[in-house]
């Protein structure tokens, strides 16, 4: 079963075209991610499925339901995660997080979540006074305490240390191990290949690409670079079959400081966005 | 949860998070108390024989403060949950729209009410004011009260659609409501001294008319005499609040926005 369905998405602000016939599916517990430059239509998008903003045309389906008219009880079953937010500030976590258990029919335990997210330790803290990377635990803390079948996270870790992204990601990885689905949003290729079952590149308000990090692109079929230093200094050589040239190499001489190299992910999105020099 | 329920439990968040906020306590909540103490100590001397004027600064600081309370506290309110995400995020949940505004309205009540028992306080502690004991006199602080907050309530919530930002909110806010306390009979007293042009233009708004309310409750009757009109004026009271409800509540309607885009 898709937990969402989109075909035909169209919206435009004024006389410009945000998105512009976006096609999308996603399983129900798949982890999705849609990666794509600012003002790709990236966020007009999620919004839309969020019910945050109406579209000028296209079929959306979201959890079977059109995100167009919005009812209490669809909203229940799903989990809003925004960009950087900064309210609630003078309330702790702990009562941040009761509150907003209050608005669900069937929610998690606050302190069951709070240790979730990791923040036991700053159950009593003012939201206001929390780090950046704990701000946004906070922010997944809210947005997951009602048991949603769906999450939505809007880039969610902007502006972390690498050491609170791995966190993050833990924590994410966990939530999709519990069966929800989520869709989530990312400048970050890396994010995208850690943690997505699926990837889609959206340009230009289209989806360019889509399949599974390893594979966008055609990038596990696309030619290796085999680089390394002969004793005429540093050699490179591209090939579809790098084993066979290995072998061949290594008969005639030492093939120091040797790598084999597929395109990466930011090499692949960066052609199909069209930034590539 | 019911709708009530939950604007209940908005509404105990919402108090919370006011009381914890130190700008909202200072200018908010302790200005119109402040501005007593130095407007009755300034004014010390006594109308009509052996009214202090100190209390007539009392009764009108009181209707001064629940405009504060309402009006500031909701325009600079929506205004902030506007700006740092509080409105978008709860449009995400399944809370009701009517919940948020039942939780704002709970906080002006509560407010209001505290403002109103700490200004008496500062009157009674320093001017000598006497409370009435005449049920009636309650019941016309009541009315008075109650159509002077939610007018000024829904008021606030529609001019928070005009400040451009949180930031700039205060000041939008502040503009028509300090302009309207010194034509109002709130900072010069009695109102008779203003020039009528001025008393005219100020008889638009309700701030004029809560203030002739609450003067109606903690002085004399025979005090009336300092007023425009020389009497109280209930009923017109209660016509210019009652239509300011009706014209706030209009206006918030139109103007309401969940965003800033």
């Amino acid at each position: 079963m898709s937990a969402i369905e989109v075909s035909g998405l169209r919206k435009a602000y004024g006389g410009v075209t945000a998105v512009d016939g976006v096609d999308l599916d996603v399983a129900a517990g798949e982890v999705f991610a849609l990666l794509g430059p600012n003002g790709a239509g990236k966020s007009t998008t999620v919004e839309v499925l969020e019910g945050h903003r109406k579209r000028d045309s296209g079929e959306v389906r979201v959890l079977g339901r059109d995100p167009g008219k919005p009812s209490g009880d669809w909203r229940a079953r799903i989990g809003v995660v925004l960009q950087a937010t900064s309210d609630a500030a003078e309330l702790t976590v702990r009562e941040a997080v009761a509150h907003f258990a209050g608005y669900y029919p069937n929610p998690r335990d606050a302190d069951a979540v709070i240790d979730l997210v990791g923040l036991t330790e700053k159950a009593g803290a003012r939201a206001g006074k929390l780090s950046g990377g704990q701000r946004r635990r906070l922010d997944v803390a809210l947005g997951i305490v009602g048991r949603p079948e769906l999450l939505f996270l809007d880039e969610p870790t902007t502006g972390f240390d690498p050491e609170a992204r791995r966190q993050f990601w833990r924590l994410i990885r966990l939530l999709a191990d519990e069966g929800t689905t989520i869709l989530l949003t990312t400048h970050y290729l890396d994010e995208a290949e850690a943690l997505a079952d699926r990837v889609a590149v959206i340009a230009r308000g289209r989806i360019v690409a889509e399949g599974t990090p390893s594979t966008l692109g055609g990038r596990a079929t696309a030619e290796a670079t085999v680089r390394w230093r002969g004793a005429d200094g540093p050699q490179v050589r591209r090939t579809p079959d790098p084993q066979r040239l290995i072998v061949e190499l290594a008969r005639h001489e030492e093939l120091a400081e040797l790598t084999v190299s597929r395109p990466t992910l930011e090499d692949v999105y960066l052609d199909l966005i069209g930034e590539r020099a | 949860m019911s709708t009530m329920a939950v604007g209940a439990a908005r509404g105990r968040l919402e108090l919370r998070e006011f009381f914890r906020r130190k700008d909202a306590v200072v200018f908010t909540f302790a200005l119109p108390a402040f501005l007593l103490v130095l407007l009755g100590s300034v004014f010390s001397g006594t109308v009509l024989g052996d009214m202090s004027m100190s209390q007539l600064f009392t009764a009108s600081m009181v209707g001064a403060g629940i405009i504060s309370t309402s009006f500031i506290t909701l325009g600079v309110g929506v205004a902030g949950d506007r700006e740092d995400g509080t409105l978008k995020r709860l449009r995400g949940t399944p809370m009701p729209v009517a919940a948020y505004f039942l939780g704002k309205l709970a906080l002006v009540a509560v407010a209001s009410v505290a403002e109103v028992a700490l200004l008496l306080a500062v009157g009674i502690g320093l001017y000598g004011v006497e409370l009435p004991a005449d049920p009636a006199r309650w019941l016309t602080f009541a009315w008075v009260f109650g159509l002077g907050v939610v007018s000024c309530a829904l008021l606030g919530i529609a001019a928070s659609a005009a400040a451009k930002s949180a930031r700039s909110a205060p000041a939008v806010m502040n503009l028509p409501y300090i302009g309207l306390q010194f034509i109002s009979g709130v900072f010069i007293n009695p109102i008779v001294v203003l020039p009528s042009a001025m008393v005219a233009v100020a008889s638009f708004f309700p701030l004029k008319w809560i203030a002739q309310g609450m003067r109606s409750v903690f002085l004399p009757d025979e005090a009336a005499v300092l007023e425009m009109a020389g009497t109280w004026e209930h009923g017109m009271t209660a016509l210019v609040l009652g239509a300011w409800c009706v014209v706030g509540l209009g206006l918030c309607l139109v103007t309401f926005r969940w965003t800033d885009e």
